[in-house]
């Protein structure tokens, strides 16, 4: 290390664990929300090295929605395992049949903003302080105005037009009672940044993520993982595909995308070739411009 | 296109008036750089249409919360990304209109660059001041004063040069290393990614190139060793039972095995005996990296301190002499005390005295106010509870910073750069 150069990777990395640390010494009790995507994944990671040779200190939160990919739940189990950490699942479902939320109906149904109640539901009953998502600015429009820490006030609501300033590498989590911050870590890491290093790094994905044949629903332009919780159409057409995806998140809003990939090496050469962001194929952020704003104003993650 | 390891990382910030084309040139940066996605230029497309404009509107690719696309401006601070094989970029892209003074500071506190566009029709402006100063005062150690809308002045040179010759007269007041100039047409792409063919005059180099240009690396103060300790890694486990890890980012310097430091506000010394990096052990490390150092002795270090070199130590002090920028929309209250947030310290302070608010239209110091409102920015001076330990901003950004939260509300209501 002579020349004292600092790559992208480096630095993004040297920031994001900043981030974590600053959390852990602000907080009292912080959760580390977990999807079992490849974004939260990293997130993991970086904690992993931020705490070396101690224990991640936060708790893992898992807001299941009932719709799950089973190899989503069958990696995060196991990474829970590795890491000895504590996991808590929130179950959106428990908030369907106690009539805290309504269930969306309709072709298209899906129980994404549904989340958004058990999260915080979830967040008040174990208070937690700070909730740790692994949401990068370059996601999507509103997403690009979030701060590392966000403040959240007593019913979990974002305010676009009201955030403190941050500045510099200073964080101010100060917050009055039953008010939570949400904290960002990989704010400023993009797609292509996560997937090389994750590549660099050798870290280990769920296997949705790579090239597979499974059956599929072809909707329009959507291509969904055919499953119990998809409502067929009559212009849908079900057949087998080779796939794979770009995004985990619920069978019932997760598009797929017909990809050979099959090592991280030629995943990266399809994104940086790739003629779609990541969430264009995630039929929540369609609904509307707006949509993503809306959501988060409530209180989504 | 498999890079990525290799390349650097530059943060800039873009400044503007209202109406200088600031996210069109953004739009149009990531646009030609081919940084665009498809859904992405979907999107504005069907947007142009409905407002009945004939080409593609790249200034609707930045403009991000709901309510600016109704008002047709930007309100906040947004970072956009965008990367060539040569770097990858982070813009702070804040909004250029006068009650938003705080945002462009916010944007600037992290930049190593500033974009300043000027409109060609109209020349340097109070508000090409404005920012230029803000650049300064921030300590931004690139400027790229891009005059826009060339297109609308015929490509002339002779406007050019009056308006690169009466930025320079100005700036030469400024504290500003280096900066350069650029003729350019963000609406039409001329010398932002391609050299322009209506500008045959101008033998510099291309916005994009100039990015990719800039010296980064060579910023960092390799010098002065500075750690602020964010906190104590204790493992207390089996394998790690006496384990004491001072974890925090290096703010400047370089830091090796068995050098001598001394942790302050304390004045103890020790040697360090174990540095760890992100991926294991290391002989040496440097600013910015992430780590935690094992020092040979027992010291009492906790979350606030800093370590730095024996031979080569911070100021230490109670009294601060600040230029503040207000931003709260509550002025601020000479006989409140604010949490003072510096490096990873906190404690409480009194801001005594204003000397002077910038009058930011003429550059000038206005004296005898012994006030400050939101968006203003003023010299002060600052009693805290427990001793800072500092550098002067001008030397260190890191370890000369710091933000004022409000007792009640915990508002981030000013930030500072100390003298």
């Amino acid at each position: 290390m002579s020349s004292y150069i600092f790559t992208h990777l480096d630095e993004l990395e040297s920031e994001s664990i900043f981030v974590l640390r600053e959390t852990f010494a602000q907080f009292e009790n912080p959760c580390l929300l977990f999807s079992g995507g490849k974004d939260s994944i990293l997130v993991a990671h970086l904690a992993k090295k931020a705490f070396y040779p101690s224990k991640i200190p936060f708790t893992f939160l898992h807001i299941d929605t009932g719709h799950n990919f089973i190899e989503t739940i069958d990696f995060r189990d196991k990474l829970v395992n590795e890491l000895a950490v504590n996991l808590l699942v929130g179950s959106v479902q428990q908030s369907i049949d106690e009539g805290k939320v309504i269930e969306e109906k309709g072709q298209n149904a899906s129980r994404n903003r549904a989340q958004s109640v058990t999260l915080l539901e979830s967040i008040e009953k174990n208070k937690f302080d700070a909730a740790i998502g692994g949401a990068r600015r370059d996601e999507e429009k509103a997403r690009a105005k979030e701060r590392f820490f966000s403040h959240r006030d007593d019913f979990g609501q974002w305010n676009p037009k009201n955030q403190r300033p941050e500045l510099w590498n200073i964080f101010n989590g100060k917050k009055q009672l039953g008010e939570h911050f949400r904290i960002f870590p990989i704010s400023n890491w993009t797609e292509m940044d996560v997937w090389n290093y994750i590549l660099r790094e050798k870290i280990e994905l769920p296997s949705l993520y790579f090239s597979h044949e499974r059956e599929v629903v072809i909707r329009e332009d959507m291509i969904l993982a055919n499953s119990e919780f998809i409502k067929p159409l009559t212009n849908d057409v079900v057949k087998n595909e080779i796939v794979r995806f770009r995004t985990i998140g619920d069978l019932t809003i997760t598009g797929a995308v017909r990809s050979t990939a099959i090592t991280l090496q030629e995943i990266i050469n399809e994104v940086s070739m790739a003629r779609e962001t990541e969430r264009g194929n995630r039929a929540d952020d369609q609904r509307s411009e707006a949509s993503m704003e809306e959501r988060k104003k409530e209180g989504y993650f | 296109m498999t890079r990525g390891n290799k390349i650097e990382l530059l943060r800039f910030t873009t400044a503007g008036s209202v109406d200088d084309g600031k996210s069109t040139l953004i739009g149009r940066l990531l646009y030609d750089s081919k940084s665009i996605f498809e859904d992405q230029l979907k999107a504005i497309e069907k947007t142009s249409e409905r407002r009945g404009l004939k080409s593609i509107d790249l200034s609707l690719l930045t403009d991000g919360l709901k309510d600016e696309r109704e008002q047709g401006i930007t309100i906040d601070v947004a970072y956009r990304y965008f990367s060539t094989p040569k770097r990858k970029f982070i813009i702070a892209d804040s909004p250029g209109h006068i009650q938003y003074t705080r945002n462009m500071v916010t944007g600037a506190s992290t930049a190593n660059a500033a974009l300043i566009l000027v409109d060609a029709r109209k020349g340097v402006v109070e508000q090409t001041k404005r920012h230029s100063y803000l650049a300064s005062l921030l300590q931004i150690q690139h400027v790229i004063v891009c005059v826009n809308k060339m297109d609308l002045v015929e490509f002339n040179e002779d406007i050019y040069e009056e308006i690169i010759q009466s930025y320079r007269d100005f700036a030469s007041k400024l504290d500003i290393k280096d900066f350069d100039f650029i003729p350019i047409s963000a609406l039409l792409g001329d010398n932002v990614v391609d050299k322009s063919k209506n500008m045959g005059w101008y033998n510099g180099p291309t916005l994009l190139y100039s990015l990719e240009n800039i010296p980064v690396s060579n910023d960092f103060n390799k010098l002065d060793f500075r750690f602020p300790v964010q906190t104590v890694i204790r493992p207390k486990s089996a394998d790690f039972h006496d384990f004491r890890g001072y974890a925090g980012r290096i703010s400047s310097g370089i830091v090796r095995k068995n050098d001598e430091v001394v942790a302050l506000p304390s004045g103890l010394t020790s040697k360090v005996i174990a540095i760890h990096g992100p991926n294991g052990l290391v002989d040496e490390a440097f600013a910015p990296m992430s780590v935690s150092i094992e020092l040979e002795d027992d010291l009492d270090i906790s979350r606030g301190n800093l370590i730095s070199k024996v031979n080569n130590t911070p100021n230490i002090s109670q009294e601060l002499d600040a230029m503040i920028c207000w931003m709260d929309s509550k002025p601020l209250n000479l006989t409140a005390k604010y949490f003072i947030r510096h490096t990873t310290h906190e404690a409480k302070c009194l801001i005594k005295e204003v000397v002077y608010v910038m009058d930011l239209n003429e550059l000038k110091r206005v004296e005898g106010l012994n006030n400050l409102k939101m968006n203003e920015i003023g010299r002060v001076k600052i009693k805290t509870t427990q001793p800072i330990i500092y550098d002067s901003y001008r030397k260190n950004k890191t370890t000369g910073s710091f933000i004022l939260v409000e007792e009640g509300s915990f508002n981030t209501v000013a930030s500072g750069m100390i003298i």
